[in-house]
This record gives structure tokens, sequence and C-alpha cells, in this order.
């Protein structure tokens, strides 16, 4: 192996730690060795702010035992290191008198869902730095109403390599690279600030292929277009979401309440659903961890187990949860592929990839002429949602009135909020476009990559919370 | 440990001429307890440690690091900050913290029985608080979650400018999560105690805060949009006080990107609001003796009796404003550069307890919860629009439960609305101080 694909740690000394994480009484033990390395660039206020680097290595080993789970990481990949940490994941199977159980590893090579172009690390610092300015410039070019531009590069590569007691071992290379533009516009009513993100997981071809300066433009033109937004209304009222940038609403107004997790502590308003009607019939939800290069695809998920495509809900009817090793191994099924962890210093758990409404049949121009009165989406925010009760938040970062079945005035930024069932049922109009958007996806203290993506539709009502009478 | 404060002090050593160096070494080693179903789900123990390295060279900087103590790779950090150095644009304000005589505070924030402290009391602690929240109502339908936690953490930084400084802190909590049933309703609610020694945890605290906060949301509905005085818990406070720390930033403020540029010294909020950051108040969790740039930590009013009377700064923001650090660097690991934030945000408090708050106000909004932080504050235009769960307030007491809701307004008129600042003050693991506070006037948008 060249420096392409350098060894993480020896195989020998996997085996082993594997063999002392089952002394105890596990009945099952794994190793997920990372070596992460990342370079970030801040570019604020007219200049290239700062270049960082970054290297991360280590491993963190978990033993099953029963219910219980024990877990420790090092950052020492020497057989020694290995050692000592499987020793401290052991200590949760305490009842001893495992005997000595050997692990044979298999190597087990699985076809890559994408391939990496360029390596950002082969990219001079220099050629990075220099989109950063472009976008700076271009932001400041759309309107003399941008006062202030930020701009924000990232590239991560991780190698990971994931070795258990069922004898598996598998490698992967993992490369994200990512581009972040925000504007702040001054103009008689105060500041408004836009956003744009550029994320995919493939190398620096990602700007071969899209433009940084159409991502500040967007940026820009979000800002500037809020100056003469007024209040939003306050109460509940139709929504129209654009397509794309509404399918992280469904990732937090269903997709959390479908990880298994949540499903088997009675934390979900999903439980005891399945086979039931849960949405409105034009409804079919994916999470599908194989998706092209989109934002939240991998080859193997971090638990070494392929990516898939899942169907969550077809034609309103609920189908499936997501399950990771331990929930499947509980419930006595397999993992669908959705184990994932942020580093080697967290435990894996249940969490989606790519989310994604299927699209329908609709014209998204005549679902808008269609809607006498409410808001049109075109730009979401983050969110959050409670998966025991199923309420959900999510703020509106580009949003307009509709009137008469008319896009009219743009709106200052407010949250919604609703209940994900409810919301599910009240889809009445689904479009025949789709598109897909990068998010990040925070979870019990651990963030990872996603996808989500929907078609243009309406649900028929929805509470917006700003301050305005209707 | 000595040992920190050596290795920082050999890498900010390592500069070349022209060059300044500085190194922020940190340590941390944490367990967790997670017990479920009267067994323990799951045990994580860990042990973590870094170094950040900055270079200044040119009136450009750069930065790198390794997520081990290895100085092997420390040296490789060093060049790869320094060769990264080089890719900056100049600016003058550029450069590391310098010595500035202030005295640091004597703080103590380390317990050393939590270094001693068996595994199996930490066990036995999460398993017991689970049983409490499960016995402590009969509508407790599941326990999601009943942790016990612990971290030891140590960080030195030391640079070629002379700084040396060594932090070092311990916490623990309980933290449980319930979800309570009635029928076909279902609602949760949280409930922790966090201190700094296992001694101090309220185990009852926790729980039956878990258990309350759950079952007094059974019945809960969505009342019609309307303009209330909305009461909000210590918690909700606290989270509020740390969005408005950002519009404080220095750095922020100069850059162009906060609502509160330009109004130095003007009436910004009700005359009764009075904002002091105190990371030097022991009884803070953001409280250390250094900021992360190694300058001695220190008081500083930032809004009194409702002017605007000063912002944070870090060395960067201070030299770009022309103003001093007021030692507000504060980095989220090793992994990063110093950034302006607030540690240990308070409000000078009133005289009434919660109790007395509510009567004061006889009809309102009590809002427990409040969710899409992030999405719904912005710090630069001043909107503002979060979920929120709460009680209504009828004839000075808590009544009906509440559910899905919004309540918007902007930063301006919140901080300009707010009527009564209670006396319950309650340090929370926040950077801000946790105290009820009643804002009028705000919109309320439900069915």
């Amino acid at each position: 192996m060249g420096d392409r694909d350098p060894v993480l740690a020896e195989r020998d000394a996997i085996e082993g730690a594997l063999a002392a994480a089952l002394a105890r009484g596990g009945e099952f033990a794994e190793v997920f060795v990372e070596d992460r390395s990342s370079t970030g660039i801040s570019f604020d206020d007219r200049r290239v702010e700062e270049l960082s680097s970054g290297r991360d290595r280590g491993a963190g080993i978990r033993v099953v035992v029963g219910e219980m789970t024990g877990f420790a990481h090092t950052a020492d990949l020497s057989t020694r290191g290995l050692h000592n940490a499987a020793e401290a994941a052991a200590a949760v199977a305490h009842a001893g008198g495992g005997g000595v159980r050997s692990v044979a590893l298999v190597e087990r090579k699985d076809d890559p869902v994408g391939t990496i172009g360029i390596y950002p690390e082969d990219i001079d610092k220099a050629r990075k730095v220099e989109l950063l300015a472009r976008a700076d410039d271009e932001a400041r070019a759309t309107s003399g109403s941008i006062v202030q531009v930020s701009a924000g590069y990232g590239d991560s590569r991780r190698l990971i390599v994931i070795a258990n007691s069922d004898g598996l071992y598998v490698a992967d290379d993992q490369v994200r690279t990512r581009f972040a533009v925000s504007c702040v516009a001054s103009g008689d009513g105060g500041l408004q600030t836009g956003y744009e993100v550029l994320a995919r997981t493939i190398g620096f071809e990602l700007f071969d292929r899209f433009s940084v300066e159409a991502a500040a433009k967007e940026a820009a033109r979000r800002a500037v277009g809020k100056l003469t937004a007024r209040p939003a209304p306050s109460g509940a009222y139709p929504v129209v979401i654009k397509g794309g940038t509404g399918g992280y609403l469904f990732h937090e107004a269903c997709g959390h309440g479908l990880e298994a997790d949540h499903i088997m502590k009675d934390a979900s308003a999903f439980r005891g659903r399945l086979g039931t009607k849960v949405a409105s019939p034009l409804v079919t939800l994916v999470d599908d961890g194989t998706v092209g290069e989109s934002w939240g695809t991998s080859t193997i998920d971090d638990e070494g187990r392929p990516a898939q495509r899942n169907v969550l809900i077809k034609n309103g009817v609920l189908t499936e949860y997501m399950w990771d090793y331990l929930r499947a191994r509980q419930d006595g099924r397999e993992s669908s592929g959705n184990g994932r962890r942020q580093s080697y210093q967290h435990l894996p758990m249940v969490r989606m990839t790519n989310t994604f409404l299927l699209a329908g049949t609709e014209d998204p121009e005549e679902i808008i002429n269609q809607t006498p009165f409410g808001v049109y989406l075109a730009k979401l925010g983050g969110g959050q949602v409670n998966t025991a009760t199923g309420d959900f938040v999510f703020g509106m970062t580009e949003a307009y009135l509709i009137e008469g079945g008319r896009i009219t005035e743009p709106l200052r930024d407010a949250n919604l909020i609703g209940n994900g069932p409810d919301v599910l049922m009240k889809i009445d109009a689904i479009a025949d476009d789709f598109d897909m958007a990068p998010g990040t996806c925070g979870k019990d203290g651990q963030s990872v990559a996603v996808g989500s993506g929907q078609p243009t539709l309406r649900v028929s009502s929805v509470t917006i919370g700003g301050t305005a009478g209707g | 440990m000595a040992e920190l404060l050596e290795l920082a002090q050999r890498i900010a050593s390592w500069g070349q001429p022209g060059e300044e160096v500085e190194a922020f070494v940190a340590w941390q080693r944490e367990t967790e307890v997670r017990a479920y179903g009267g067994e323990v789900e799951s045990l994580s123990s860990a042990e973590s440690a870094g170094i950040g390295i900055r270079v200044v060279a040119g009136a450009r900087q750069g930065f790198a690091y390794v997520g081990n103590l290895d100085e092997a790779l420390a040296r490789d950090a060093l060049a790869e900050a320094r060769d990264n150095a080089s890719f900056a644009t100049p600016d003058p304000n550029v450069g590391l913290a310098e010595p500035d005589g202030v005295a640091p505070v004597e703080l103590e924030l380390w317990d050393d029985s939590l270094g001693s402290m068996a595994t199996e009391e930490k066990i036995a602690l999460a398993l017991e608080l689970e049983r409490r929240v499960r016995a402590g109502d009969a509508r407790i339908r599941e326990v999601v979650s009943a942790d016990y936690g612990d971290d030891q953490s140590e960080s030195a930084v030391a640079s070629s400018l002379g700084i040396s400084a060594v932090s070092r802190a311990t916490t623990c909590y309980l933290v449980a999560y319930a979800v309570a049933g009635e029928e076909n309703d279902t609602q949760t609610g949280a409930g922790y105690s966090v201190c700094r020694a296992p001694s101090e945890l309220e185990i009852e605290k926790a729980a039956g805060d878990a258990v309350l906060r759950a079952t007094r949301m059974l019945g809960a509905t969505k009342p019609a949009s309307a303009r209330v005085t909305a009461v909000f818990d210590r918690e909700v406070t606290a989270t509020l006080l740390a969005v408005l720390a950002g519009t404080l930033s220095g750095e922020e403020v100069a850059k162009g990107r906060s609502l509160f540029a330009e109004r130095l010294g003007e009436r910004v909020a009700a005359p009764l609001f009075t904002l002091v950051e105190d990371p030097t108040n022991p009884l803070a969790f953001g409280a250390s003796r250094y900021d992360d740039e190694g300058l001695a930590s220190r008081r500083v009013a930032l809004i009194d009796q409702g002017n605007l009377v000063a912002f944070l700064y870090d060395t960067h923001s201070a030299r770009l404003a022309g103003a001093r650090s007021t030692a507000s660097a504060v980095r989220a690991g090793f992994k990063s550069t110093p950034g302006v934030r607030a540690r240990a945000l308070a409000l000078v408090p009133g005289e009434l307890d919660q109790a007395g708050v509510l009567a004061a106000v006889g009809e309102g909004l009590f809002v427990q919860g409040v969710t899409g932080i992030h999405s719904g504050v912005n710090p630069v235009s001043g909107d503002f629009s979060v979920g929120a769960e709460g009680l209504l307030i009828s004839r000075g007491e808590l009544a009906q439960p509440v559910r899905e809701i919004t309540i918007a307004s902007t930063i301006q008129k919140l901080l300009q609305g707010i009527e009564v600042v209670g006396g319950d003050v309650e340090w929370l693991p926040s950077v801000a101080v946790g105290v009820t506070v009643a804002i009028g006037d705000v919109a309320m948008s439900g069915s």
C-alpha cells in the first residue's frame, strides 16, 4: 500500500484487541479505526482569515453483552494501545469467564458507490483560497446593499477500518468537499442575511461541476430580497415548499421518528404503526445511502454494513424503520445500513443517510396557482424535533406570501411549527420536480453529514411563527 | 498536570525568528453510564488529548492541530500551521495575546474525589436515577435515558510572547429524559443535576424535574394565536442570554454583523436589565482562571440598567476595534482557533421567586422549553421566532398546558419589553445564568 492507502493499524493488533475485548464474556466486539485529515479555510471581511489543517487518528472499541454495551477509545493505534482500550471496553462484561475466543478476520471488498475524481490533498492551497476570493467579489458585485461577506471552504478525507468478532474486516475511503458563503445586506429596515452551500461526497471536482459565483450570487440575492420583507404572518396557513430545500423538514418531521432506537424505547409517535396509513397516499419516503455523490452517501456505514436503499413509507403506508447493528440484533433482524458515528470517539447509533420524498405528478406552478392564500417557502434553515410527540420546528430563511395564487411579497425570517404525523397527512399536492440538499444532522451530541430531498409540495395547514395578524 | 504546560512551552519555543508561536494543549477524561430497564445500557470511558498550534508571521495567521500529544506530530503540525499562514491575507490586527498584567483570580473548580470514584458507584447512580423517574408517577410510560456522566479536563496555553496559563475543572451530572402518557397523549420532560463534585449531585431533583416537566404537559392543547406576556423559565432565559451574547461579540460588531453595531452608549433594554459577563464567579460552569488565549478571566459589565456599555473582545477583535481584550477568547477544543464568546453571563437578579413572578404577571404564557433557537433567532437582523411549550398563566398561577406554538418578536423589542427579572438565580450547564424573566407583548402563534 502506498501513501494513498496508509495502514491504519496492523491486522494482528486488531485481532488481538478483539480477543481481549471478548475475554470477559463479551458476545460481540468491534474495532473501528479512523484516520481523518481535514482542511478548512475561512474568508471574512474581505480577507483570507485563516487556513487550518487537522489530523485525527484513533480507534473506538465496543463490547456487547446481552443488552449492555461497553465502549472505550484511544488515539494509540499500537498493539498495546488497542489492547488497553479493549480491556476498558470489556469492563462492562463484569460477569467474566468468557474464556479464550480468537477471531479470524476475513477481508470484504465492496464496490464503491462513487468515485473520487480529485483528492483535495492533491490541490494546492492557493487554488482553494482563490475560490473564496471569487465568491466574495461576486457577492459584493451583485448588489450595492451587500455590506459583508464571509465564505468557507472545507475538505476532509476519512480512512476507516471496521473489524468485528463475526470475522468482518472492511475498509473505506471517504472524501467530502464543501463550500459555503453568507452575506449581510443593509437597508432602511436594518440588516438581513442570506446563505448558500455546495457540498458533495466527492473531491475537488466539486468546483468543476458547480460555480462558486452562482452560490455567492444566490446568497446575496437572498439577503437583499429580505430588505423589503414584511413580518411573517402568525397562525396556521397553507404552505407550498419549493423542491429540494424542504427535504430536511421531512428528515425532522418523520425521519427521526422512524429510527429504531426511538421506536424500541417508545419514544416515537410512529411506534406500533407498521403497515398502517401514516401519511397522505401521495407520500413515498425513502432513506438511501447509495445516492450518487449526495452529502449522506457512503459505500459502507460506520459498522461496516453496505449502504442500501430503504423504503420507509410507501404510498402513505409505513413499511419500515431504520436499523443499526445493536437494535437489529435486539430485534433478531439485519441492520439496514444506518449505523453511523461522528468519529472513532463515538458509539454508533441509528442515523439517516439521504432521506427524501419521491416526486409526484403535478406542475409546481399549478400548485402555487391553486393556493388562494398562504406561504411559499423557497429556503429552509435548520430544524429540531421531539420524536416522542412528533412536534417539530423549522426556520424559514427565504419565504414569500402567496396571494390569489401568485407569489407576492417577501417575508422576514420566522420559524414554522408542526407535528410530524399531522403534516404527513396534510400533504395535498406533490409536484413532478425534485432536488436534494446537503445538511448536518445532530443527535445525542453527534453530528453526521446527511442529504435530504423532496419535490415541490403543499401542506394544507402549518403554523407560521410570525408576528403579523393574518 | 505540569506536563501539559511544559509541552505547550516547549512547542512555543520552536518558533523561527520573526514568528509568533502559540500552543494550546488539552486533555480530557470522560465517563458516561446510561441506564435502561434496570440495567446498564452502555458504559463509555475515554481519555483524549490534542494540540492546536497557531503561527503568526508577517501579519498572517495559520493553524493546525493533531489529535494526540505526540511531539513528532506536533512538529509536523507546526510546519503545517506555518505553511497555512503563508496563504492568509496580511492583517495588522492579527497577533497572539500579550501578557497584560491582570492577575488571575484563584478558582477551585477541580474535585479530586472524581478521579478515585469507582465505576460501580457511577453505575449505581444511573440505575437509581432511572428507578426514581419510573417510580415518580404512574403516568411515566418510559425513561428514554437516565445518564450519569463526568469529565475531568485540563488545558494549557503557552506562547512565544510569554503567555503561560493552565486551567482545569471537573464536572459530573445526572440527566434523565422521561416520556409520560395518558390514553393517546404523549409528553416528554428532562431533568438534571450538574455540579463539580459527585457528592453534590441531587438525584431527587433530576428525577423529580423530569417527572414534573413531562406530566404537567399532559392534556396540552394548541391555543388560539394571541399577544401575551411571556414568562421564561430559568433554562429558557439561559438559552436566550446565550443567543444575545452572540450580538455582543466585538468581532461581529466590528464586521457589521450585529444588531448592536454603532449602538454603544444607547439605551437598548428596560432599566431593570443589567447584564454582566463574569467567568471569575466559581458558581458558573463556564468559570475558568484564564481564557483560551491565556489572559486572566475578568468581570465585564455589558448592559448596565438598560444601557449598552461594552462588547466582548479577544485579542484580534480588540485590536480591530482599538479596545483591550476582555479575556473572552474561547475555543471549541484543541481543534479550533479562539473566537469571541461569553462564558458566564449573569443578570442582576430581582426580588421575586418564580411563583412571585407568575403572581405579578397574572395572565400570560409560562414557557417551559423552546426549540429552533438556531434557525429562529437571527443575531444580525434581530428577528426572533421559536417553537415553545409551556402552560398558560391564569390568575397568577400555572393553568392549561399548551403545545405546538411559536413565540415571536425581535431581540430589540424583547429587551425593551422586560417587565420582571426574578430572584431565583440558578447556575446551569450553560454560558449563562438561569433566572425567571417576564416579557410583555410577545406574539404567540397557535391555531
